[in-house]
């Protein structure tokens, strides 16, 4: 496996997203465009803080955590549980942040808490049987989703949006809601934050060395099993803080968000390349702004879209759109 | 031993067990009268063909598909649309073998596109198609009748109401539903028979070879793509003649009896726990879920209530959380007896044996 950093140069796959926004403001008006385009903005960010944890976990760890919805889900019932335990009935949009801040945390603790059990406890047990891993992840999935509607009840919860975070304001006719302005800045966040810390820090570097040359690593003294327990967690917490997002935007949480959400999740991965956070970034947005434009422009063809967009890039790009390797 | 095609059980136990499940399901209308002891029975016959063609992937191949209930539903569905129509042994016939030519397409396609990049990709892909086909069944509200499914008749031969002969025959009064149990009997058979057949050709080597080392086996020159692809396919094709054989039985299908997740999860369970890659396990592994489904389910319910006071007990036992206790069992499987049962008593009786998946 080659590292992170040597990813594909091929300017063509970074193409399709301005394409795929000409392409729709040629067919609507501009307001309706821009209206649009935020939107599907704000829902592809949702899609990756979603995506990635995963993406990074196959990238680094070779391990594909077909439990992954249930951290997502894990992540909105804590949201949930942090914001009934908080009102903050009229606050002011500093208090908001600072719950939704203080939840988003609380979710990122607890699924990277439970992650490390969940790496001790299944995956460690079947390292090296690609197969037998598969079908351990799947069956933790259902575990983790039934002991959370053990733990919450199998109706849905309400959640309601803090009074700030709500309504949106009107720039030339387009309206624009503050929660996806909010969204989409959270996930450029967590995207610089996780290519910076692969590319630019010490620990980053260590990761991929482990990667590339385990036992070469191990041997100057680094516990390589520690660095890949560290991203299991990594993974795993950022699921939840996806979680944390989702339900706030749904407004409602049950414990089939995450079953709901992981085909969607796993078509941003294959689209974007397992494995690559730009990859992942650029698939999602890709992915969001294609379901809104086509819900607008012909609402019948949505339920097929993102399958269709899936089969259109693996045709074009067996490996997705920029795979890690640069192939 | 030809028609077992050479491949036995291997140990004692295996085979007393498989022999009593064949004696007792050719003679499960006789021994066990009652609607509901026939249907399990049916049950049974239906799933070993839809867990026989599931091992061919999973345990033989060494591919996780999470579509087998998409080609199961399509064969329900292709006889359920071709008989809602009206129509007698023809309408079934060709609904049948229409659901089975678009499972195998279908399969067909799906393979070529995603086999050729990882074998990792082909199971995402089948978790989205496996969602699609579900959501397309609830939706396409002409075609299918939606949630609701389709309700439908099905030649006379074969409904309820016929009675071929006015005296019982060994003491059971012959109806239709015991002529298509026999039916679905002699195809169950004939269907295993077949996937046997196959497993232990030189084509069924060469599934195995993939499943041991891809590259290996594509060093030695075998095309793993099209070898994929065709298991794949196969299986499709026999998982939508059980999905035929259901709607068949059953006289309706909708989205929940054929389509849904938890039905994946027990083709799952079946498979692991009878043990991967032996047919026989597939077998044993469909008797023991449909059997467990039908009469350890309530018992859940009684423990649930016996349980009350205790904290989270009753939550825990109500028998909606079933799949938390398959989950479980499924996960300890995985991870302790990845043989199953028809795996670890083979490697027992041949300790030179190597168990199937290591």
């Amino acid at each position: 496996m080659t590292p992170i950093s040597r990813q594909s140069r091929d300017p063509l796959p970074y193409l399709v997203l301005p394409a795929l926004m000409a392409l729709a403001l040629a067919a609507m008006k501009f307001s309706a465009w821009l209206t649009l385009t935020v939107a599907g903005l704000a829902v592809g960010c949702m899609l990756f803080l979603a995506a990635i944890g995963l993406t990074l976990i196959f990238g680094l760890m070779d391990v594909l955590n077909f439990a992954h919805g249930g951290f997502v889900t894990l992540g909105a019932f804590i949201a949930v549980a942090v914001l009934t335990a908080l009102p903050i009935a009229g606050g002011g949009v500093a208090a908001a942040l600072g719950v939704v801040a203080l939840a988003l945390a609380a979710a990122a603790a607890a699924g990277g808490g439970l992650g490390l059990v969940f790496e001790r406890l299944l995956i460690r047990r079947v390292a090296g049987a690609p197969l037998r891993q598969i079908l351990v992840t799947v069956g933790g999935g259902i575990i983790l989703q039934q002991v959370m509607i053990v733990l919450f009840g199998a109706e849905p919860l309400a959640l309601p949006r803090p009074e700030a975070l709500r309504g949106g304001f009107i720039i030339a006719g387009a309206a624009l809601e503050r929660y996806r302005l909010m969204v989409c800045l959270l996930g450029l966040l967590v995207y610089a934050a996780t290519h910076l810390a692969l590319n630019r820090t010490r620990l980053g570097l260590l990761i991929r060395a482990s990667v590339e040359n385990r036992e070469m690593v191990e041997a100057l003294g680094f516990r390589a099993e520690r660095l890949f327990r560290l991203v299991f967690a990594a993974g795993t917490a950022l699921a939840a803080l996806g979680g944390v997002v989702w339900a706030l935007y749904a407004g409602m949480v049950t414990a089939d968000l995450g079953a709901d959400i992981i085909i969607l999740i796993f078509i941003v991965v294959i689209i974007g390349g397992l494995g690559s956070v730009s990859g992942c970034f650029l698939a999602a947005l890709l992915l969001g702004l294609a379901n809104n434009y086509v819900g607008f422009l012909a609402p019948k063809l949505a339920l097929g879209t993102d399958i269709a967009l899936m089969l259109a890039v693996l045709l074009w790009r067996p490996r997705g759109l920029l795979p890690m390797d640069g192939a | 031993m030809r028609l077992l095609s050479h491949d036995h059980p291997g140990h004692w136990l295996l085979a007393a067990l498989l022999a009593a499940l064949l004696l007792a399901l050719a003679f499960a209308p006789f021994l066990l009268p009652g609607t509901k002891a026939l249907a399990v029975a049916a049950r049974i016959l239906i799933f070993i063909v839809l867990a026989a063609s599931y091992d061919l992937l999973l345990g033989y191949t060494g591919i996780v598909s999470f579509a087998q209930t998409s080609f199961f539903g399509l064969g329900a569905y292709g006889v359920a649309i071709a008989l809602s129509g009206g129509g007698g042994w023809l309408a079934l016939i060709l609904g049948a073998a229409a659901g089975i030519a678009v499972s195998v397409a279908l399969a067909l396609a799906m393979a070529l596109l995603s086999l050729r990049v990882r074998a990792i990709f082909f199971s995402m892909i089948t978790l989205a198609l496996a969602r699609f086909t579900q959501v397309l069944a609830s939706e396409w509200r002409g075609l299918t009748g939606g949630e609701d499914g389709l309700t439908f008749s099905v030649p006379r031969l074969i409904a309820p109401g016929f009675h071929p002969f006015v005296a019982p025959v060994l003491g059971l009064r012959i109806s239709g539903p015991v002529i298509a149990y026999y039916l679905i009997f002699a195809v169950t058979l004939a269907s295993f028979l077949v996937l046997l057949r196959i497993v232990n050709s030189p084509f069924g080597r060469v599934l195995q070879a993939i499943r041991e080392n891809p590259f290996r086996a594509e060093a030695l020159g075998y095309q793993t793509i099209f070898h994929r692809a065709l298991a794949s396919a196969l299986a499709a094709g026999f998982a939508a003649l059980a999905g035929a054989m259901m709607a068949m039985q059953l006289r309706y299908t909708n989205p929940d009896t054929t389509l849904s997740f938890s039905l994946m999860i027990d083709i799952l369970l079946m498979v692991v726990i009878g043990g991967m890659g032996t047919l026989y396990g597939a077998a044993i592994g469909a008797t023991v879920m449909v059997l467990a489904q039908y009469y350890l389910q309530p018992g859940l319910a009684a423990l649930a209530a016996a349980a009350r006071g205790i904290v989270l007990a009753p939550a825990l036992l109500d028998p909606g959380r079933w799949l938390l206790w398959l989950g479980l069992i499924f996960v300890l499987v995985v991870t302790f007896f990845p043989a199953g049962i028809a795996g670890s008593l083979r490697a027992r009786a041949n300790a030179s044996a190597r168990p199937p998946i290591a």
